[in-house]
Parts: structure tokens; sequence; C-alpha cells
């Protein structure tokens, strides 16, 4: 029963940690363009020379 | 709009720089992204671009002193045409949409929390860790209730306020009746059953099916918000001693004359005065061809001068233009459908009085019959937590997600679960002709070409964005037509194309006869040198357009054609597929069609894909637009159908028919599934953990029985052939 005393803390602080991220992620934007973000993946970096190869 | 804000931009010296968003639709890659966001800055003043390509917007942090035409015209060097975008119309609605999630993100939070306690309560926790587990769900729920409650409490507030009822108002008594009696059990101790659980997962379902609606509305206030941004922004006034001025377009007033250039997007509505040329005038007829206007046309905002240039007095401007009459009849018809269905909603609304009835009933009951209080209300509540909404909740949405997932395997994409209720409802299809009925691209007869033609007008035809040049090019390359290495190709606006090859002048444009012509059929002549080729352009029904009539036909389905095309031409297409139609109609008059099909107690289903169809599509009962349909159309309806057959149309309501039944059966089954437990649960028979089992079985009763609509779409295409 002891561990009950560590695993529920542990439990809640995990799961408001998450309700802090999702809400971090909202107000910093990052739910404004979802299909943009899937479009990026693909644009090649522009700053890579010729000695890089 | 520009928002002037101080800032360093280098540690030398100071610019005010602005901010300033461009609509920019044609963005369709990341290419796009790539060219905005990595040319834009290298132009002289602009900081920096950024894009988000989910709203197509470009947001430009750029040095204050640059217009936003100078902005504007940086774009089009980089090849995209933009419009600034207004003090953000919409603001309102994402802040409710964003309140929305995070009431969710809370009741998500809370639900898995108190869900996960209760659990250890049901399968037995006794004594000491009951009371505290008891205490933590009440830590826990309270203040979650209290946050993610909130949409529900406010609406239903008002409601009572104006001494109304809503919706809200039985799920607000829901939740704050269970939060209390649960916090008295909890306070009492003594063992007894808290019900946090069930509060707080019916405010997370419900906020769920509402954050889903929000995100929908708010998608098609920006399109409606693109769709006026096409409007000119101003015009050049020509007074009565003929000084031109120019004029914005809010500053405009009937009785004005303005002078259009070709290319030149119209600010206001007006009649012709002098002049004549062409319009493309798409957006508002659906029409594709080019509209010849001569004095005493009527013209409207947002039509693009094809040639001119013109003199048009203006007859209407602002919100009085058509443009804008189109605009707020699809705003407040997509408003009054989105709050006719929420699933969520129409499940409790079924649910919550019977419950909170039989509950009472029971609290009386036991307390004629000599229980205590107490007793009485724990039973009370049991009956509250047996018929736990799940099986009831599940039975709609479960069927709806299966139902769709079958259609989007055959090419029909259903934008919400409540579209699939309606669709099964129709008894009468309406479908527009043009790109509907047929496949809205022109077909070019190219038999009649020799091979060196072909090359030639390939090489015009694909460097022009005409409908006719596009289908042109698109029959040639389809002969496997390599396009001839011509020089000097240019296009004249409602002229056509023109180069040189070989040393001969080449030229692709229409026919001048074809003004006066009554024949349905455009004919576009080709020039190679000397030579001359017609070219004629057809544009055909779909292939199963009858069979698909039929279809319908034999579920009970009449199908009408309301276009805004030609009555000639409407009539002949309604003649081949042996139905009624009614064509020359504008946006309003199908609305008006549309409403008047629903008072005599017709539920119509509005096939259609035109911005002209937008209004009734968004009013009809439901609606359906092909994938080739403009943005604004496939927004405003509640499915879109990809592919050259029409077939989609007549399963859409195959399958939503099936759905319905089987939504029906869940009923029944939930129905009967409360009608045994409840007794038991009156009896105060049932443990908790008997309940818990009994309501997860029943839920999967009603999960398995959906998923047998997964054949339902290859069953109904087999009917079909």
């Amino acid at each position: 029963m002891s561990g009950l005393l560590i695993l529920i803390p542990v439990a809640l602080g995990l799961g408001l940690l998450g309700l802090a991220t999702f809400f971090w992620a909202m107000r910093r934007g990052q739910f404004d363009d979802l299909e943009g973000a899937a479009q990026r993946i693909l644009i090649d970096d522009e700053d890579v020379q010729e000695d890089a190869k | 709009m520009n928002a002037p804000i101080a800032m360093d931009l280098d540690a030398d010296h100071e610019i005010m720089l602005a901010d300033t968003r461009f609509t920019v639709p044609g963005m369709r890659c990341a290419g796009c992204i790539a060219k905005i966001e990595r040319e834009l800055p290298k132009q002289h003043g602009i900081k920096s671009a950024r894009v988000n390509f989910s709203a197509k917007r470009v947001a430009v942090r750029h040095d204050s002193a640059l217009s936003d035409d100078a902005l504007l015209q940086a774009l089009a060097q980089l090849g995209f045409e933009a419009q600034p975008v207004a003090d953000n119309p919409v603001g309102k609605d994402d802040k409710e949409a964003k309140k929305l999630q995070r009431a969710l993100a809370v009741a998500g939070f809370g639900m898995m929390n108190v869900m996960l306690l209760s659990v250890s309560i049901w399968s037995g926790a006794e004594g000491a860790t009951r009371d505290m587990f008891h205490w933590l769900s009440a830590i826990i729920a309270v203040p979650v209730i209290a946050y993610a409650g909130q949409p529900f409490f406010a609406s239903a507030w008002m409601a009572l306020r104006y001494r109304r009822t809503n919706m809200d108002v039985p799920i607000s008594i829901g939740v704050l009746l269970a939060t209390g009696l649960s916090l008295y059990e909890t306070l009492i101790g003594a063992g007894g059953h808290a019900y946090f659980d069930s509060a707080v997962m019916l405010l997370f379902f419900l906020l769920a099916g509402r954050t889903m609606d929000a995100a929908m509305r708010s998608r098609t206030r920006a399109e409606i918000g693109a769709l006026l941004s096409r409007m000119g922004k101003s015009a050049r006034i020509i007074d009565e001693d003929g000084n031109i001025s120019t004029v914005a377009a809010e500053a405009l007033e009937p009785g004005m004359v303005m002078l259009v250039a070709a290319g030149e997007a119209l600010a206001a509505d007006g009649i012709v005065i002098a002049g004549e040329g062409a319009v493309d005038n798409a957006m508002l007829t659906g029409e594709s061809l080019p509209e010849m206007i001569m004095a005493d046309s009527k013209i409207y905002a947002g039509a693009a001068a094809l040639s001119g240039p013109l003199h048009v007095r203006i007859t209407a401007t602002a919100s009085d233009t058509v443009l804008a009459e189109i605009a707020r009849l699809m705003d407040e018809a997509g408003q009054s459908r989105s709050r006719y269905v929420q699933i969520a909603d129409r499940a409790s609304r079924l649910y919550a009085p019977v419950v909170h009835t039989l509950a009472l009933l029971a609290f009386a009951g036991w307390m004629l019959a000599g229980a205590g209080v107490h007793q009485s209300l724990v039973i009370a509540i049991a009956v509250l937590i047996i018929t736990c909404p799940c099986a009831m909740g599940l039975a709609v949405p479960a069927a709806q997600i299966v139902a769709s997932g079958a259609l989007i395997k055959r090419g029909l994409l259903v934008k919400d679960g409540s579209a699939l209720e309606r669709l099964a409802e129709v008894d009468l299809a309406l479908f527009d002709k043009t790109g509907t009925l047929t496949l809205g691209a022109p077909d070019a007869d190219i038999d009649a070409l020799d091979d060196d033609a072909r090359a030639a007008a390939l090489a015009l035809a694909q460097a022009s964005d005409h409908p006719h040049s596009k289908g042109l090019a698109k029959a040639l390359r389809a002969a496997g037509v390599t396009p001839a290495n011509a020089a000097h190709i240019t296009e004249e606006s409602g002229q056509g194309m023109s180069g040189i090859w070989n040393g001969q002048a080449i030229m692709l444009g229409r026919v001048q006869q074809q003004l006066n012509a009554q024949s349905a059929m455009p004919v576009s002549r080709l020039s190679v040198g000397d030579t001359h080729y017609d070219i004629a352009f057809a544009d055909p029904l779909r292939s199963d357009a009858a069979d698909t009539i039929n279809t319908l036909k034999n579920m009970g389905i009449e199908s009408r054609i309301i276009s805004g095309d030609r009555s000639a031409a409407v009539q002949s297409t309604a003649r081949m597929l042996n139905i009624f139609a009614v064509g020359g109609v504008n946006p309003q008059d199908k609305l008006a069609l549309l409403q008047a099909a629903k008072n005599t107690g017709q539920r119509p289903l509005m096939i259609g894909d035109g911005i002209n169809d937008g209004p009734a599509l968004a009013a009809a009962h439901a609606s359906i637009a092909p994938g080739s349909a403009s943005d604004l159309s496939q927004q405003a309806a509640d499915a879109v159908f990809t592919g050259r057959g029409l077939m989609p149309v007549a399963l859409a309501v195959r399958v939503s028919r099936a759905c319905m039944r089987i939504v029906r059966q869940n009923f029944g089954f939930a129905i009967a599934y409360n009608m045994c437990a409840i007794p038991l649960a009156l009896a105060g028979i049932v443990t908790p953990l008997i309940a818990a089992i009994a309501m997860s079985l029943s839920s999967l009763v009603v999960v398995g029985n959906s998923l047998r609509l997964a054949s339902a779409g290859r069953a109904g295409a087999a009917a079909a052939k």
C-alpha cells in the first residue's frame, strides 16, 4: 500500500506534465498549421554547400 | 492590419517594422513554402516571411515604409497572386475553438486519472484505501469539472436566464448532481459510492463533439473570407469632366462610373454603359466559359474582366453586392445547420430526461418505502450510473465512423457524422449540371488535326490556364503528342494564344461568330500559317450519370437538375437523362427552390460544384460536391466525391441508410440493456463491479454490430451494378 503514496503522485504529476505541455504547445501556435509541417520536411536545406559532399 | 512596432533590427539603428498578412490561395506544395519564405526576405525592406500552409496565408514582417502594393508586387514576382487579409474577421471563432480545445484537454486529463482510481474502487478496494481514492478523485474531478464544464454551464445559465431551456440544461444538471452527491458520499466516508468518473467522462465526450464542430465551422469561415477578398479593392472612377481618380472599394457609391481595364477584378456590381469585351464570371455562375458582354450587360463584383476597357455604372457596392450576399447566405446557412445536430447532444437529449426522471422516481419510491434519505440517494445515483451513456453514446458515432470509413474506400469523403444522418433522410436529389452531371472539363475533339497541327496546338495550349486550353492540352497529351518547339508564345486576354513555329505564325483562339451561335458546343480555331482547323469542345456527361439516377430512383429518390447554365443546354441534358430540369437560375433562385422543396416537406440533397452552388449546398438538407469543385463548395458540402463517376452519390445514400439502420439497432440494444439493468439497479441488487462489466460488454456489442457496416460499401457497389 505504501507504494501508492509514491505511484499516485507520480501518475498525477505525469498527467499534469502532459497537460501543461499541451497548453504550452497550443500557446506557441504549434497546432495552427497542421498541414504545413508535413510539407516542410520536403524542403531541402538551402545552405548545403558543394563541398559538403 | 499594419501594426507598427519598434524593434531592433541592427544594433546600429532602429527601423519601424510592421506585420501584414496575405492570403495566397495558389500555395500547393512544399516548393511554394520554400520559395516564399526564402525569396521574399531577399527583397529590400522585408525582414521575414512565415507561411501558414493550412490557412494558405503568409505573415510578412517588413519595414513599415513599404506599402501593401509593394509587398503584393513582390509576391507577384515570385508567381503568387495574393490578397491582403483584413483585420482578422474570424478571430472570435478561433478564440472559441481554442477555449473548447483547452477544456477538452483538461477533461481528458481528469477522465484518465479518475477512471484509473475508479477501476480500483470497482475491483474491490475497501476501507481506508477506498476513502483515500474517493478523496483523490474529488480533488481531481472538482477543478476539472469547474473548468471543463464552463461551456455547458455558461450556455445553460444563459438559457435559464431567458426562461428557456436548451440541451446544456440537462447536461449541466446531471453533471452537477452527480458531482454534488459524490462529494457528499466522500465527505461522510462510510464506504459509499462516488460517481466523479461518470461526470468527467460525460463532459469529455460532449466536448470532443463540440471541438470538432467548432474546428469545422471556423474553416468554412476562413473560406468565406477568401471569397470576399476576391472583390476588387479599388476602382478607377471617371467624373463628369472626364477626370480619372482611384477610389477605394468602401468609398464607391451607386451611380459612379468606373473604368475597368483588362485583367482587373470588379470592386462593385454595375451595368456596362460603354465598351465591350469578356468577363470571367466563373465565381458567380460556375460557368467556365468567359461571358461576352456589351452595353447594358450586368456585371458583378468579383468577376474579372478578360478584355476591356469597359465603362461601368455602379449599381451596388460593398455589402450590397451579389458576392457579399452569397458570403452572407453561406455563413447563415452553415450556422443554422451546425446547431441542428450534434451527435453527443442528440444522444443525451433522448437520454438525460429519461434517466433523471427514473432516478428521481427511484429516490421518491425508496423514501416512500421507508428507506433513509441516504440509501434512497445512493440507489437513485446507482440508476444514473448503471445507465452510463457509454452504449447509448457509442450507438451513433461507432456506426458512423465505420460507415464513413467504408465510403472513403469507394471515393467519397463524408465530413462529419451528422451528415450521414441527413444523407439517409433525403428524398429528392438536385443536381447542378456543369461539373457535376458533366465532368466540367471541356473535352476537345482532336480528330481533325494532323500531326503538325497537334504539336503546334499543344505548344500553345499548355502555356495557358484557360479551361479550353487545359482540356485541349489534356486530350493531346493523352494522344501521345509532344509539343512543338514554338517561340514567342504570348497570350492575349480574351483573344487567345499566338506564337511562331518553323517560321510560320501559329494561333489558337476562339471563333468570332460564336457570340451569335446558339449551338451548345463552343469551338476554338487553330491556325498554322494559312491553314485553319476548328476544334470543337464538348462537356460530356459522366459515364454513369444515367445509372446513378436510376439507382437513386430505385431507392425512392427523385432527381432534378437546377443549373445556372442556359436553359437550352440544360433541357437537352435533362432529356438525355429523362428528368425534370430548371435552367438559368442564379444562386438566390437555387436557394429559393431548395426552400420551396423543404417547405413541402421534402428533404433535398444538393449536388453541385460551382461557387454559385455554395449557398444551396449549405442550406440543403444534405449536400455533396465533386472533388473538382471550388474549394468553397467543397467546404460547404457535407461530402466530397472523387473520380470520374457519379455513382458515389448513390452509394453515399445507400450506405448512410444502412448506417442509420445499424444506429437504430444499436439504440434498440442499448435501450434493451437499460431495461434489464435499471430494474436491478432500482432494486439495489447490482454491485458497482458488475455494473462496470455489464457497461463494458454493452459497449462491445454496440461496436461489434457497427463493424458489420465495413462491408456495406462493397455490397452497395455490387448491388448498383
